[in-house]
């Protein structure tokens, strides 16, 4: 049954695009306007036309006429409700689309913006499976997030999604499917472990001299000192008081990233090599440098350069 | 995150919101006061309990009742239902039924959906309240219940901006004002049944009226009912007061206690002779008894109908819905030729009742002879002049009734001295019979019609006079001639409760115009009356048929509107971009289309490149659009018409290559 559907559902959307779907990706902002908006009733508005005829048939066979006409007006009001679900759809505007940054494999945040000049109420969207309800003010702005799954590096192209309402009295269904053409950039996923960079031997040797100063280090006092940190066992072997040092900066080397030492391993381990020494290097606020064979990037450093680097790696072929 | 989480949660359905719970809980609130009046007591309140500790009880603590609670009290309800009224069929105990079960549902109510089902069937509980009462104030009442209904539903759905309690009823009242057209519409043109399609309900509550039997006292309570009984519209002026005798039941047969209608099985209707024909419509409010009213003396039976011997019109069947009809009647009559066999039915009278009375009746007859006229003066003068008074609260009569009338008590009201004065008249040898109905009425300025209420009952008598027939004789005028002159209401003086204040009655009687145009125009548009419905339009029968096209016509035509205002938008756009779409749209049939992301001055310098001919043109309206657009803040309205008037005279021909 539920293969049938889906086959069925499959068929439509080939066949009759329009239905189903709003021909294909369309730049941002969307609109919603009559010819892209769906209406039908709910299970339940069915369930009270029904009703509905049951008093009809009722009020008719007793000669009642003021059931008569608490029947009709149910009806009528049943059917302004209907305009009243198209209208809280027609004119809505997708006005952005913002996606997060994202390693493959971890969700991506996805905020969508979303505006109208009449107020809103009650409007949903779903996403992959995700649903999320939001009311809007007249020419106000409504910032919904989803979170998307990722699977690998590169560009994801954003589902299509649902924007539908049973607003006013969930008796009419009325909704639309929007697909930004928009795409989100997955950056790579890091290795999980592996070895560090290779490093030039003066720097190792730098390394070796500053290995055990963290403890050594104790300098002059200067005003402003916390008095936790006077060493007092050595100033009192000494003239003056001596201050220990915590907050001497680590000394750290640039490392420069190169694509072509790495050439024993294949094309994606490489990228997730680089991505990890690149994450560990931002995690240390190193300074480092990308080359790559599309661009180099130069030594820097900082959250800017970390996401520039990733997204080097993320749209490597 | 905490937010979104809950959020969600919403979304997929439980929990109830606790505003959502406490307009369902209204909802079935007005179910239970629209239900009210006709639930019996213990019922009602008991409801009312169940529904405010179920109230209460999710305030505190969101949940479901235990089943060990809800089956014993739906246990309980339907054994005080099938003991009260003996069945869970019918209409009073399927109501109360319906009803009951309505409100312990709410006991489990604790999802959108629960309540989603909970009040669609209070949308049908409160339809059905109608079947017991479809009077204006009923419908309006049910019309207000549909209120927290309508903003119930709205509340289920999800992320809505908070609003207080009575501002949330409000949109559903503008729905429904926006309906009504719709509504109206609908009503008119639904097509009728002809006849139903199963059995209409029994009226099975006894409605206040008149009876085919009348003892002295009987009729009490119906004299202090105000309730309308009919409304009588005139096509000519009102007749006079005294004209005003609606009658209704003829009674011959006496037993000592009380008189009963039957037909003196005559085949023949006494023939009429009259003059001063008036032309009528009486609507007649729901009686259950076949009688139809109709004023003195009725010269012909309305379709669906036929008149009895006595010029009593009888209906086909009861009369369970109001009713209208047509008559004509003569105001000033000869009602009866000669009197056959009927003659013994007149003077009959139960032996070994009443002997003081009948004395009396046989001394008038050896003084007066003949002379029938003398014998009712006399008995008029005895009323008139022998310290009788008129009273609501007469005291109890023994066994000869009206021998402790006549003799004793001397207290009474129309009953009394119609049937005491039949009784004079039979025992004096002059044939005479009881007549009931209706005598006056209220005279409803502002509608132009007559109201008359329950307590305008009356009774007379009609005694028979040799060359002048059966001739109306109103005992109850001797003693109290307002009774006539200005109605029921004038003559009470005693006993009436202090809510029947003169000028409390003045507004009843103004209100009921409102009553009166609901009765006409809602509760009686029947089938008869949507056939006459094109009648302005030249249709004078409006079949099934035609009612469907009109039905689906008008649905079109609704469905158009409705259509055109939901997808209307105010256009915001400045009237200079408008007319640049407009000249995009002759370029681009000529060939130019407008790129995405172009802007208007490289678009229009494009497009005069590409046609030379129109080359000046084109690149003087690029220049002022971008005067109008962009020189200054508001755009002066010369330069904005010319511009709009080039662009509309502007001709494109076709791009050169």
């Amino acid at each position: 049954m539920r293969a049938a559907l889906a086959r069925l559902q499959q068929w439509a959307e080939r066949r009759l695009p329009a239905l189903t779907r709003y021909r294909r990706a369309e730049p941002l902002p969307i609109e919603l306007h009559r010819r892209r908006i769906y209406i039908v009733p709910t299970g339940f508005g069915l369930g009270f036309g029904v009703l509905l005829l049951v008093m009809l048939v009722g009020a008719l066979n007793y000669t009642n006429n003021a059931a008569l006409l608490l029947t009709c007006l149910l009806g009528a009001a049943s059917m302004t409700s209907m305009l009243l679900t198209f209208r809280a759809l027609d004119g809505l505007t997708l006005a952005s689309v913002r996606a997060g940054e994202a390693l493959a494999g971890q969700p991506l945040e996805l905020h969508l913006s979303f505006t109208a000049e009449r107020a809103r109420e009650s409007i949903r969207v779903d996403v992959t499976g995700q649903s999320e309800a939001f009311h809007l003010d007249a020419g106000g702005e409504a910032d919904l997030a989803f979170r998307l799954a990722t699977a690998r590096r590169g560009w994801l192209a954003l589902p299509r999604m649902r924007v539908w309402s049973t607003w006013p009295l969930g008796l009419f269904r009325a909704w639309s499917w929007i697909y930004p053409e928009q795409s989100a950039l997955v950056w790579p996923q890091p290795e999980a472990e592996g070895p560090p960079p290779q490093r030039p031997d003066s720097e190792a040797a730098e390394r070796q001299l500053h290995r055990g100063e963290d403890l050594a280090a104790l300098r002059d006092y200067r005003a402003g000192d916390p008095p936790r940190h006077v060493a007092w066992k050595a100033s009192a072997r000494h003239e003056g008081l001596l201050v220990k040092d915590f907050e001497q900066p680590r000394a750290h080397e640039e490392w420069r990233l190169d694509w072509r030492e790495l050439g024993a391993l294949d094309h994606e381990a490489r990228i997730a090599r680089l991505a990890r020494w690149i994450g560990e290097a931002h995690a240390q606020r190193r300074r480092y440098g990308l080359w790559l064979p599309s661009q180099e990037i130069a030594v820097d450093s900082g959250s800017d350069h970390y996401a520039r680097c990733m997204s080097a790696l993320a749209v490597l072929p | 995150m905490i937010g979104r989480a809950r959020r969600e949660r919403r979304i997929d359905g439980p929990p109830l919101a606790p505003r959502s719970f406490d307009l369902t809980v209204l909802t079935m609130l007005m179910v239970l006061a629209v239900h009210a009046p006709h639930l019996p007591g213990w019922l009602g309140i008991g409801l009312g309990a169940v529904l405010s500790l179920r109230w209460w009880q999710r305030r505190r603590a969101p949940g479901k009742a235990p089943v060990w609670l809800k089956l014993p009290l739906v246990a309980l309800l339907t054994l005080a239902i099938v003991t009260t009224y003996g069945t869970v069929f019918g209409r009073a105990p399927g109501a109360a039924l319906a009803v009951g079960l309505l409100v312990l549902k709410l006991l489990e109510t604790e999802s959108p959906r629960d309540a989603r089902v909970g009040i669609a069937f209070a949308c049908f509980a409160l339809m059905a309240a109608l079947l017991f009462d479809q009077g204006l104030v009923a419908t309006l009442g049910v019309a207000l219940g549909l209120l927290p209904v309508l903003a119930a539903l709205r509340s289920l759905e999800p992320a809505q901006r908070p609003l207080p309690l009575p501002r949330q009823l409000l949109p559903g009242l503008t729905l429904l004002a926006v309906s009504l057209p719709l509504t109206l519409f609908a009503f008119a043109v639904v097509p009728r049944l002809s006849s139903p399609l199963w059995g209409a309900p029994q009226a099975d509550q006894t409605r206040t009226g008149l009876s085919s039997e009348m003892s002295p006292g009987g009729m009490t309570e119906l004299l202090i009912d105000d309730s309308p009984a009919m409304r009588v519209t005139f096509d000519g002026p009102l007749p006079p007061r005294d004209r005003l005798y609606f009658r209704a039941f003829v009674m011959w047969n006496y037993d000592g206690t009380s008189w009963h209608a039957s037909s003196s099985r005559s085949p023949t209707i006494e023939t009429l002779q009259g003059r001063d024909r008036a032309d009528y419509t009486i609507t007649l409010l729901p009686t259950g008894r076949r009688v139809l009213p109709a004023l003195d003396a009725p010269v012909q039976a309305p379709g669906g109908a036929r008149m009895r011997a006595e010029r009593v019109l009888v209906h086909d069947k009861p009369v369970d819905d109001t009713l209208h009809y047509r008559l004509v009647s003569a105001l000033h009559y000869r009602l009866g030729d000669t009197l056959g066999r009927e003659a013994a039915l007149a003077l009959q009278l139960p032996s070994g009742f009443n002997p003081r009375t009948l004395a009396l009746g046989r001394a008038w007859r050896a003084r007066y002879g003949d002379d029938t006229m003398a014998i009712v003066r006399a008995a008029l003068d005895l009323f008139h002049d022998g310290g009788f008074s008129y009273t609501l609260a007469p005291p109890p009569l023994g066994r000869d009734a009206m021998d402790d009338f006549l003799f004793s008590t001397r207290q009474g009201f129309c009953e009394h001295y119609a049937s005491a004065f039949t009784v004079l008249m039979r025992a004096a040898g002059v044939p005479a019979r009881v007549v009931t109905g209706y005598q006056g009425g209220f005279w409803n300025r502002l509608g132009n019609y007559l109201l008359v209420r329950q307590s305008d009952a009356h009774a007379w008598s009609e005694v028979w006079v040799v060359d002048r027939g059966w001739v109306r004789v109103d005992p109850t005028a001797a003693v109290r001639p307002e009774r006539v002159s200005l109605g029921a209401a004038a003559t009470g003086g005693d006993g009436r409760p202090w809510y029947e204040d003169a000028w409390l009655q003045g507004l009843r009687n103004r209100w009921d115009i409102v009553n009166r145009w609901w009765d006409k125009g809602v509760v009686g548009f029947d089938a008869l009356r949507q056939r006459g419905l094109l009648t302005p339009f030249g249709v004078s029968q409006t079949d099934n048929r035609t009612l469907a096209w009109l039905l689906v016509a008008g649905g079109l035509l609704f469905g158009t509107a409705g259509l055109a205002w939901a997808m209307s938008r105010r256009s915001r756009l400045d009237p200079a971009v408008v007319s640049l779409r407009q000249l995009e749209r002759k370029l681009a049939r000529a060939g130019v289309a407008r790129r995405r992301g172009e802007g208007p001055q490289h678009y229009l310098r494009r497009a005069a490149r590409a046609l030379p001919g129109h080359r000046d043109a084109l690149l003087a309206l690029m220049e002022q659009y971008l005067q109008l657009r962009y020189a200054v803040d508001e755009p002066a309205g010369e330069s904005l018409r010319s511009f709009r008037r080039k662009v509309r005279d502007f001709r494109a021909a076709g791009v050169v290559q």
